[in-house]
């Protein structure tokens, strides 16, 4: 549903049914909303059953590549007598994106009990939550339901009386974007700064301590209880738009919308529905000028690419953006673009790790340039000289945070350019201090 | 016509948190010691206790010294070097005194669009902290702006010390620093 609003008719309320519900945050209160059935079911499984029945179910990785749970999952090597771990990344930090905390807020235990089964399929016997040091709220809901999954016995030396051991760590980080890059979260759990490590060897392989580990989103292992008790066949079926996107996806709508809030569609609702009926629309008076479908990294969609899109990872594709983790930044016509996005590369320059010379040197460059076009100083060949600089940063680097700097420079300037041209020409009012 | 909101690494201010010169003593003594110690069992390394064993410096301190990361180094068999590389990361630990409040307040995009930076101009105004990162001259407060909250549905979301406050806008202010004496 989208908290803080009521439930829209058209959401698919499936992991968002007790936002706003404090009863469900008891351990209490969730066994008496079904949770932990999912657990108890799995572990009566073989770890191969749950996993298959994650990797039938079409489930994908919910923080923003998309990559197929199940078979993630299935990389793990088989049990050798080292440690495996299980890493929830909950250190949510994409501009736009909302949904985690409000998984931690209100439904810690579906999060403990998502994480509790995909430990035992991957044959892990720690799961680290990584949870952002901003997320004051969030970890210290978490710290009681920890707490009281131990006393309960759905976590420990015997998890629900299974004989199987599972402990559960909440990590708290200390403010850094690029922890939410899974290599960078591991080393930042490692006790480091958080650079991203360069891939191979993958964490399945050689993870978090050299050992194997599976990070997962939080939105992604919450959804996993749901498709151990109702089975991966009805799952895979909640299809409105490519039958490679199943499920339900809980978008956050920001910006400039008259209720901005997290949204539970089935992948494949129309994403100008998602705005106009779900979010409210816009403001009076305003219309839609501009949406970044999946947090602040993919590229900008026009309100003419929005019209007929589906709200799926292949239909987003095909518009040329992303579905990314599903944080919705809408604009409308009063939005100045090269104002926003100037913004959004001054956020990329301030989160660079600083590690790939592309990546320090043209996040920096970038928004050196964004400001002297805004302060009424730009040059013609500045944007030639931005695409130029974006190509440089795609593909180039360990991580992709430079390529989601590229990625609105790039199609804000395509979609946009009349907006860039106004105040290189001086046809438009400088809107910075010359700097 | 704005300026870019610049903003200074936060820097001491009077009244804050002790000073430089002030001799350090030990954090991780008695209780301290001993939370530090139940989490050495958590995690296959003493390095993997870094982050936590800084945040509970700076709960204890409300900053971390360069003494205080030298006893970090030497509790975790970890050198001051990298210590310090570590901290000087993360932007949440605080590397001079800040004052008895530490706001932060979210002005990425989306909550840019709906009016972050008028929040922050009336923060600076209501604490009497002269520009981002600066100390107001009580030592009451410290404001920073800082990159996305992930609260973006709640524009504009702010934390004060660890209360994160939801839809803060110029008008809601004054009111809320009230509870911050």
């Amino acid at each position: 549903m989208g908290f803080p609003h009521p439930s829209h008719p058209r959401e698919t309320v499936v992991l968002s049914k007790h936002f706003g519900d404090a009863g469900a945050r008891s351990y209490q209160g969730w066994v008496e909303r079904g949770g932990y059935a999912g657990l108890r079911q799995a572990l009566g499984m073989v770890p191969d059953e749950v996993t298959n029945a994650v990797k039938e179910s079409g489930l994908r990785g919910r923080g923003g590549a998309g990559f197929p749970t199940g078979l993630k999952w299935s990389f793990m090597p088989k049990p050798s007598g080292k440690p495996h771990y299980l890493v929830c990344n909950a250190d949510e930090s994409e501009p736009g994106t909302f949904k985690d905390r409000e998984i931690m807020r209100w439904t810690p235990h579906a999060l403990i009990e998502g994480c509790a089964i995909a430990s035992y399929a991957i044959g892990a016997h720690t799961c680290y939550i990584y949870i952002r040091g901003e997320f004051t709220e969030p970890l210290r809901i978490m710290e009681d339901a920890v707490a009281e999954a131990y006393a309960n016995g759905a976590l420990g030396p015997n998890v629900l009386s299974s004989g199987k051991r599972i402990d559960m760590v909440l990590h708290r980080g200390a403010g850094a974007y690029i922890c939410g890059e899974e290599t960078g979260l591991m080393n930042s759990l490692e006790g480091k700064r958080g650079n991203p490590r360069i891939k191979p060897p993958f964490p399945a392989q050689a993870g978090v301590f050299g050992l194997p580990t599976t990070v997962n989103n939080v939105e992604t292992l919450a959804a996993v209880p749901h498709i151990i008790v109702r089975g991966a066949a009805w799952y895979k079926g909640l299809v409105m738009g490519s039958p490679k996107s199943p499920g339900t996806k809980l978008i956050s709508v920001c910006g400039h919308v008259q209720k901005p809030g997290n949204y539970e569609i089935t992948l494949g609702f129309p994403m100008k529905d998602l705005v106009f009926e779900l979010a409210g629309g816009m403001r009076p008076g305003r219309t839609l000028k501009a949406v970044i479908p999946g947090g602040s990294s993919v590229p900008i969609m026009s309100a003419a690419e929005v019209e007929n899109c589906p709200t799926d990872y292949e239909n987003i594709q095909a518009n040329g953006s992303m579905l990314g983790s599903g944080g919705m930044i809408v604009m409308d016509d009063s939005t100045d673009m090269v104002y926003q996005i100037w913004r959004l590369a001054r956020f990329y320059a301030h989160e660079s790790c600083a590690q790939c010379t592309q990546c320090r040197e043209g996040t920096a460059w970038t928004t050196k340039i964004l400001e002297r076009i805004l302060a009424g100083k730009g040059k013609e060949e500045d944007l030639d000289l931005l695409l130029d600089l974006s190509e440089q940063m795609t593909g180039k680097t360990i991580c992709v945070l430079s390529d989601s700097c590229a990625a609105p420079v790039v199609s804000g300037i395509q979609k946009f350019r009349s907006e860039f041209e106004a105040y290189i020409s001086k046809a438009r009012k400088p809107a910075l201090v010359a700097v | 016509m704005s300026q870019p909101l610049t903003q200074l690494e936060p820097r001491p201010g009077q009244g804050a948190g002790g000073g430089h010169a002030v001799a350090h003593e030990p954090v991780f003594v008695g209780a301290t010691r001993t939370e530090l110690e139940s989490l050495f069992s958590k995690y296959p390394t003493r390095q993997a206790c870094l982050l936590p064993a800084l945040w509970m410096v700076q709960r204890e301190r409300g900053w971390i010294s360069e003494p205080a990361m030298a006893e970090v180094a030497k509790v975790l068999a970890l050198t001051t070097a990298f210590v310090k590389g570590v901290v000087t990361f993360y932007t949440m630990y605080h590397t001079h005194p800040v004052g008895r409040h530490f706001i932060q307040v979210c002005t990425t995009s989306p909550c840019g669009l709906c009016g972050a930076e008028d929040t922050v101009r009336a923060l600076l105004e209501a604490t009497g902290c002269r520009e981002l990162g600066a100390t107001s001259p009580d030592g009451r407060f410290t404001v920073i702006e800082v990159e996305c909250l992930g609260a973006c549905g709640f524009p504009t979301p702010i934390l004060v010390d660890d209360d994160f406050i939801e839809s803060v806008t110029p008008e809601r202010v004054a009111k809320i620093l009230e509870g911050y004496p």
